[in-house]
């Protein structure tokens, strides 16, 4: 027996596309850079702690899991940035017309990856990898 | 034309109590954090292969470095707490529970910030390494 044609709730027809995509990585983007604060503070207190505590600190900024995190808070910070001055521009009123949306999309989609593999080039030796 | 209710205007309450003030604070610290972020990686590029500790110390001591990192870690402090804000806001839907997490996010941030300023002063004030 067919079932009868019901209102379904916003969330159930929303259609998964790039916009929401982007969306939502802004969102994870900016979540790890908040992480990612926490270890900018805990470098800043460890270098005014003297030498001693300040290499201990990179042994531990430089361990595999910490690593993961600013290597993925390269990319956060460059997605995130860029994406950030679409949102700007949005609000200030300019933007929103489909084609152009869907440009800048692209641009900060693939922006972020060019960035992030420009930043790992310039700074993968200062994120722990050479210390 | 009001976008108050009749029940909010009785009872005193804003459409959107405190949001355009979030809203815009969130605008102004991003627009800050474009100049800080950018500025931030150069420096760090500029310390070089492992951030050697004199480096870092010689970096801070420089009062446009100093001023600068104090602008960082307070202006990302900020940003971050009203972003995550918004973030739990929107996933937590109990109130307590919404509540309690909001208040321990910002203790969390605003300890972080004040150690991160700590540090920087300390490091500009102290002694060249």
């Amino acid at each position: 027996m067919a079932q009868p044609e019901r209102p379904l709730s916003p969330f159930m027809q929303y259609r998964w596309q790039y916009t929401n995509t982007l969306s939502i990585l802004h969102r994870i983007t900016g979540i790890l850079l908040s992480l990612c604060f926490f270890v900018l503070v805990y470098w800043l207190a460890a270098a005014a702690s003297g030498p001693e505590r300040y290499s201990a600190a990179l042994a531990t900024i430089g361990s595999p899991l910490v690593r993961l995190l600013l290597i993925g808070g390269l990319f956060s910070f460059s997605y995130h940035l860029l994406n950030g001055i679409r949102h700007l521009f949005w609000d200030a009123g300019y933007g929103f017309e489909l084609p152009i949306a869907r440009k800048t999309g692209w641009a900060a989609a693939i922006g972020a990856v060019v960035l992030t593999a420009v930043l790992w080039i310039v700074l993968g030796a200062s994120l722990g990898g050479a210390a | 034309m009001s976008l108050r209710s009749p029940l909010g205007r009785v009872l005193g309450l804003g459409s959107a109590k405190g949001g355009s003030g979030h809203w815009y604070s969130q605008r102004v610290t991003a627009v800050a954090l474009v100049i800080l972020g950018c500025w931030f990686i150069a420096s760090l590029a500029l310390l070089g292969a492992g951030a050697p500790y004199a480096a870092v110390v010689g970096w801070l001591h420089s009062p446009f470095s100093a001023v600068m990192a104090l602008l960082l870690v307070a202006v990302a402090a900020y940003h971050a707490q009203l972003g995550l804000q918004v973030v739990l806001e929107d996933y937590i839907s109990d109130k307590g529970t919404r509540l309690v997490v909001l208040v321990a996010l910002k203790f969390a941030l605003v300890v972080a910030a004040l150690i991160g300023l700590l540090a920087v002063l300390r490091i500009a004030f102290g002694a060249q390494a």
